[in-house]
């Protein structure tokens, strides 16, 4: 299963990349993703996660093909 | 019926609404209320002058959610049009970066899906801002600031 992880503004930033692009054998929730791209790194408490561009809880599970996004809380308007 | 646009250009809001009405015609004499919000670039922000702005979006869920949370309201209140219009990109102070017009026949369907379309944009809408302070150092904004002050 190919699956593409992205990243916006400040986490961006402290992860250093926009995106990632997984491989993975098993199906994954949200948090298991986070942490398969981010081995060294715990999730900053206030991270707001999507899957296809709809908001989800970091227990979804992540299907083939989906594009998971992980982003701080937003500041628009 | 509804209009959402992100716009990497400046947008005067006044004439925004002075073309969308012109255009409208088969709301006129429909409506009685029109609620507007203007949302402006500050030069200052927690006690610092703030020079320019990067307003970072997610191409694609951006306008999915704004599409939703205009749906949302036209469902709550009796709307006869919204105009959504939002900057993206590199903003400089006194620039407008968010109109919200909503037409409807009374007062309080205007102002109350007007207030719900701008304070669900904020917490809901993937945007987010980097500040350019007049150092030249840049910081990512990181909470808004309570939409609601007093309860009537």
């Amino acid at each position: 299963m190919s699956i593409k992880v992205l990243y916006f503004a400040s986490l961006k930033d402290r992860v250093g990349r926009s995106y990632d692009e997984l491989t993975i054998d098993a199906p994954l929730t949200v948090l298991e993703v986070w942490h398969r791209a981010n081995p060294h790194m715990d999730m900053p408490g206030t991270v707001l996660a999507s899957i296809n561009m709809e908001y989800v809880g970091l227990d979804a599970e992540v299907s083939d093909g989906d594009d998971v996004a992980f982003f701080p809380p937003v500041t628009g308007g | 019926m509804s209009t959402i646009k992100l716009s990497a250009e400046i947008f005067d809001p006044w004439q925004e609404l002075a073309d969308f009405q012109a255009q409208a015609v088969d709301m006129a004499g429909k409506y009685g209320a029109t609620g507007v919000f203007v949302g402006s670039m500050r030069d200052f922000n927690e006690g610092d002058e703030v020079r320019g702005m990067y307003l970072e979006h997610y191409p694609g869920m951006t306008e999915k959610q704004l599409q939703r949370i205009v749906e949302q309201a036209q469902s709550q209140w009796q709307l006869l049009d919204v105009l959504l219009i939002h900057r993206i990109g590199q903003v400089w102070p006194n620039d407008t970066l968010v109109l919200v017009a909503v037409w409807s026949a009374h007062r309080g369907d205007a102002f109350d899906a007007s207030r719900f379309i701008m304070e669900n944009l904020k917490s809901q809408a993937p945007f987010w801002k980097r500040e350019t302070l007049e150092s030249g150092q840049t910081r990512w904004v990181e909470k808004n600031s309570d939409g609601y002050l007093k309860q009537p």
